[in-house]
């Protein structure tokens, strides 16, 4: 059974058509980038995987059932948290919320909570700041309690939106290698939003390219191709292979995707929306 | 016995106003201290002191047709939380929606503390919708207030994770189940009522200042949620008291026997608090990143 199968899922909002046509099957277990350039459609992709948006037509389908009934299956870390840094919550409080968070009341303090918490928080890294307030920590710090929080119910998907995003290269390092330990201890499929494949090149099975509302599911020698990304952003598209990394270029100035914002018009254009 | 004389004048606990005031006093100090909390870790200040203010937009309109201040206090609050609820979809929207809704109320509040002035011929309602009136509230008032401050935070109790979930992870707590829309709006319903009936003894301009006060300095103090309560209301507690205790003594003072109003004494106390534990440095350890 695939993990996550997409449809014939179009969504858009109003008349801005977002995604068109996505169709892919998700293997159980496997360790899927997801990969495109800001305003793709990578969240829009991950909150249909959530049920939290229904597609205008197709069907989203988790764990052979459809969207929205995952619940405690799904593990979900959002790219990020603003806490105060005076928030009065302590680190083992938080990743206590994605044990029982959805019930109602007080969490009674048994010793099963803690012992699963601890556990939690120490296959993240995280049980030398559990005491700690989490305004006080920092951004990786964070992450990896947002980590354990989705890792509570010992879901069989998860999701990290951009989980990257505010990190130094280093601390980006030491998740990925945290999130790929955890995925080949538990065959737990992963979906790892990023807007650059490079980091993730050593962990990741398949890469899920998101552009111009369109998506490619494949081995990253199989889509991070010339022909096939040209053939997704419907311009020409340049991918070169220099020491290990992949760069990418795009448009007629072949500027560095994940640039945009040095191309002449700023972003890639969006789809027209349907007549 | 002469110092106590002077710390508390005669006569405080035999009054029966002060008894109410009391009363009331504690119940609300308890309500908004509570509530301040999470106002303060949701972000909604701002939202907390706009319902104060259009609070006076109702209680100006309940005296003009000859209603109990409190019930146009928490008609205003409820038809303002509702408003902003509704023109808020996204969190960094409510701060324009907030202030839109507070803008066209307070303009009716201005109309009607006008035609107050022009149809009654005492200027102390004003001052007690605005500034507060503890001492002068109906004594019939004070068990449906106790009521509903026991409510308010029998309600906060009820959605704490869910309310806790939304707030760091709201889309992690709509997947897990949770009806965020609905657990949001029960906790500013519960915020409205902590808000207006603080009005009540705060005045409609100053309610926020127990709603937030309390909770801010006991929130650099702590780190873990429940002491962070505790500590909030035994501040807002000894404030009240403090306030009203004061405030009775200053019958005395100059200028004229008529008691200086308990919402400056209140805030006084309030802001030494503050102050003083600013003073503290923050209780978790500096470590190394
Ligand atoms: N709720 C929404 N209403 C309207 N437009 C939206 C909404 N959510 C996303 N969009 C639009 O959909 C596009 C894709 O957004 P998103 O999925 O967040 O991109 P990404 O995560 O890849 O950066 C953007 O153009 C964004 O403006
Ligand atoms: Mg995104």
């Amino acid at each position: 059974m695939a993990a996550v199968q997409f449809d014939q899922v179009d969504v858009a909002f109003g008349r801005h058509v977002v995604l068109r046509q996505l169709q892919f099957d998700v293997p159980e277990g496997a360790f899927v980038g997801v990969i495109g350039p800001n305003g793709a459609g990578k969240t829009t992709m991950i909150r249909l995987v959530l049920g939290l948006l229904r597609p205008n037509s197709g069907s989203v389908t988790v764990l052979g059932q459809p969207a929205g009934r995952g619940g405690r299956q799904i593990g979900y870390v959002p790219q990020s948290f603003a806490a105060e840094p005076d928030l009065p919550l302590r680190a083992r409080d938080l990743v206590g919320l994605g044990l029982d968070g959805e019930k109602w009341g007080f969490a009674l303090p048994t010793k099963d909570r803690r012992r699963r918490i601890d556990a939690c928080l120490e296959r993240v890294g995280a049980l030398g700041y559990a005491e700690e307030a989490v305004g006080t920590l920092s951004g990786g710090e964070r992450q990896r309690l947002l980590i354990a929080q989705a890792l509570l119910t010992s879901p069989r998907i998860l999701l990290l939106d951009e989980p990257l995003a505010n990190l130094d290269i280093r601390s980006g390092h030491d998740i990925i290698r945290l999130i790929s330990e955890i995925a080949s201890e538990t065959r737990i499929t992963v979906l790892f939003v990023a807007h650059d494949v490079n980091p993730l090149l050593g962990v990741l099975d398949q890469v899920l390219y998101i552009a111009q509302g369109r998506a490619v599911l494949g081995s990253v020698e199989q889509v991070v191709r010339s022909e096939v990304l040209s053939e997704l952003y419907g311009q020409p598209v340049e991918v070169v292979r220099v020491q290990g990394r992949i760069l990418v270029f795009a448009g007629d100035e072949m500027v560095p995707l994940g640039h945009e914002e040095l191309l002449p018009h700023g972003r890639p254009r969006s789809l027209p929306a349907e007549p | 016995m002469g110092w106590l004389n002077y710390l508390i004048a005669p006569g405080f606990l035999q009054t029966s106003q002060v008894r109410s005031a009391l009363i009331l006093g504690t119940a609300v100090a308890v309500c908004s201290a509570v509530m301040g909390v999470f106002v303060i870790i949701r972000g909604q200040a701002f939202l907390g002191h706009a319902l104060g203010d259009v609070g006076s937009t109702g209680a100006s309109g309940a005296v003009l047709v000859g209603v109990q201040a409190i019930w146009g206090f928490l008609g205003a609050g409820l038809i303002a939380g509702a408003s902003v609820d509704v023109l808020s979809r996204r969190a960094r929207e409510r701060d324009v929606a907030t202030g839109v809704v507070l803008s066209a109320m307070l303009g009716l509040s201005a109309l009607f503390i006008y035609l107050i002035g022009q149809v009654s011929t005492s200027t102390g309602v004003t001052q007690e919708i605005l500034f507060g009136s503890v001492f002068t509230v109906n004594p019939d008032l004070v068990l449906p207030m106790v009521g509903l401050a026991l409510a308010a935070v029998v309600v906060v109790g009820f959605v704490y994770r869910p309310l806790l979930l939304s707030t760091v992870n709201p889309d992690g707590a709509r997947s897990r189940g949770v009806p965020v829309g609905l657990v949001s709006f029960a906790f500013l319903v519960a915020m409205v009522a902590a808000v207006e009936q603080s009005a009540l003894v705060m005045g409609a301009l100053l309610s926020t200042a127990l709603l937030i006060g309390p909770a801010a300095t006991a929130i650099h103090v702590t780190r873990r949620l429940g002491m962070t309560i505790a500590v909030s209301v035994v501040l807002a507690l000894v404030d009240t008291w403090l306030g009203i205790l004061l405030a009775y003594d200053s019958f005395n003072w100059p200028p004229a026997g008529r008691g200086w109003p308990v919402s400056f004494f209140v805030v006084a106390v309030m802001v030494v608090a503050y102050s003083l534990g600013q003073a503290v440095p923050r209780t978790s350890t500096v470590r190394a990143e």
